[in-house]
């Protein structure tokens, strides 16, 4: 039996084939299984030490690689360091010797420049696995998302996925769009047109800064979380306009077909982007986002940490 | 099929010989397993699953019992990742819950090593604790490099290490039943 993986280094979804995609998916399908059994560990990378290396403050995307290396049996150190603490460049080439000296397999960084995964993959034997990297990608997130729509639909091929909010700023938007136009999905941002600039249609999407005339017609709304700690002021326009404008209101759910899925990445602002009714709701499936994100990370630690190298 | 010119593959098992070899283990499943509704058949990917089903209705047609299939995967349960420039690709495993009190019976294709077996022993013990756990293979071709046997074989086959055994089952490779040896 053959793999469709050859890559030590998980950095972004644009560069990666459908069928590469589609790959994860399935070897994830296989990892969440291990998560019903008796005991939910398998030996699959015993003697692989695997770094967490987050260079921003991160709990749920730490954590979740942590506990699905635990499961997959390799050994875990975690290191933090406050964003002033470390500059670019020359410091991160100095961390890449120092993760080298720790004989580290897999390192998952997190950082808040674009390309930092990219910079160290180039320079270390390791895996380099990108937890997300400034506004650039957030790729075992977008991985999850695709996971979960393809588990309740059974599908993405001509689905229509409507992502609201932040989408300039965000890297969990890129991941997404990467993904899901690989797939063969129908993808419409919307938010405020100062966040949501139209050179995003080259990527093939739609553009749409009205939400109330897309939700009739989306199979998925993906919500993403406003960032108000680092939102610069001229882009934005205050939470409360925000909510009106583009928050999955009570009353706009409404507009929603029986169907449509309801996500977010977490952690989400009740009452801004969504209202706890809709966050709580039949619809929502934003918990499953957080168990399938479990399973595709044991995948992908799996198909990059298990490649002999 | 693996053929070449150079290299054809001698013919080991045609179809018939199949399914007699899995019937007879059916009969002798039946025969050493007093209380048939305990077992768990539990095949491993791909062929070992198929071959699995197969026992199933044979056990059907003679005892009148449906017994329990499921899937076990070894691929993450191997000793040797990280070590191979290829990874085994791991599938879902599937065994009806609880295990205890009941026999499992891997079912494989082709007993080698027994380091599949041995996985497959690690991956059914993270389900739970069966009261046995038993070994069937349609070809044991020797070569053990652990301590384990097979409790149920269709045919053993004294080969050298260099050469290879391939199973070919309709249902999975799209081509007749057959066993076949190829000589490196």
């Amino acid at each position: 039996m053959s793999t469709n993986w050859n890559r030590k280094d998980l950095l972004g979804l644009r560069e990666l084939s459908p069928e590469e995609i589609n790959f994860i998916l399935e070897t994830a399908d296989a990892f969440k299984q291990v998560g019903t059994r008796e005991i939910k560990k398998v030996p699959a990378l015993r003697g692989k030490t695997m770094v967490n290396f987050f260079v921003e403050p991160s709990t749920r995307t730490r954590t979740s690689f942590e506990l699905a290396a635990h499961r997959l049996s390799a050994d875990v150190i975690n290191i933090s360091v406050t964003t002033s603490s470390l500059t670019k460049g020359e410091t991160l080439k100095d961390t890449a010797r120092n993760l080298e000296a720790l004989h580290a397999d897999i390192l998952v960084l997190r950082h808040s420049s674009a390309g930092a995964p990219q910079f160290l993959a180039q320079r270390l034997k390791s895996s380099v696995i990108n937890a997300g990297d400034g506004a650039h990608e957030h790729p075992t997130q977008g991985l999850l998302d695709v996971y979960t729509i393809r588990e309740r639909r059974g599908k993405i091929d001509k689905l229509h996925i409507v992502i609201v909010g932040d989408i300039l700023f965000s890297r969990v938007a890129r991941s997404n769009i990467f993904a899901l136009t690989k797939l063969g999905a129908r993808v419409t941002l919307v938010g405020p047109s100062t966040l949501v600039p139209r050179e995003f249609e080259k990527l093939g999407v739609t553009v749409s800064y009205k939400i109330d005339d897309v939700l009739p017609t989306a199979d998925v709304v993906n919500l993403l979380r406003i960032q108000h700690e680092r939102q610069r002021k001229e882009y934005f326009p205050g939470i409360g306009e925000y909510t009106t404008l583009f928050g999955l209101t009570k009353e706009r759910a409404k507009l929603l077909k029986p169907d449509c899925l309801v996500m977010h990445p977490g952690p989400i602002n009740r009452g801004v982007e969504i209202d706890s009714e809709v966050a709580d709701g039949l619809q929502s499936v934003i918990l499953d986002q957080v168990t399938n994100g479990l399973a595709v990370r044991m995948a992908v630690l799996y198909l990059c940490g298990g490649i002999a190298t | 099929m693996k053929d070449t010119e150079q290299n054809p593959g001698v013919p080991i098992m045609d179809a018939e010989a199949i399914r007699r070899a899995l019937r007879r283990i059916a009969h002798e499943i039946i025969e050493q397993n007093a209380d048939l509704r305990s077992v768990v058949l539990a095949g491993i990917p791909l062929r070992g699953v198929e071959i699995a089903r197969r026992l199933a209705e044979f056990i059907r047609e003679v005892a009148k019992i449906d017994i329990e299939t499921g899937t076990i995967d070894v691929a993450m349960h191997r000793d040797d990742v990280g070590t191979r420039a290829e990874l085994p690709v791991v599938h879902a495993s599937k065994l009806p819950l609880p295990l205890e009190h009941r026999t499992v019976i891997i079912v494989d294709d082709v007993l080698f090593t027994g380091r599949t077996a041995r996985a497959a022993m690690d991956a059914i013990s993270s389900f739970g604790r069966p009261a046995r756990v038993q070994l069937a293979a349609l070809v044991d071709r020797g070569h053990r490099e652990l301590p384990i046997r097979a409790d149920y074989v269709g045919k053993n086959l004294p080969t050298a290490t260099r050469e290879q055994i391939q199973v070919r089952l309709q249902n999975v490779d799209n081509e007749p039943d057959a066993v076949w040896l190829f000589k490196e």
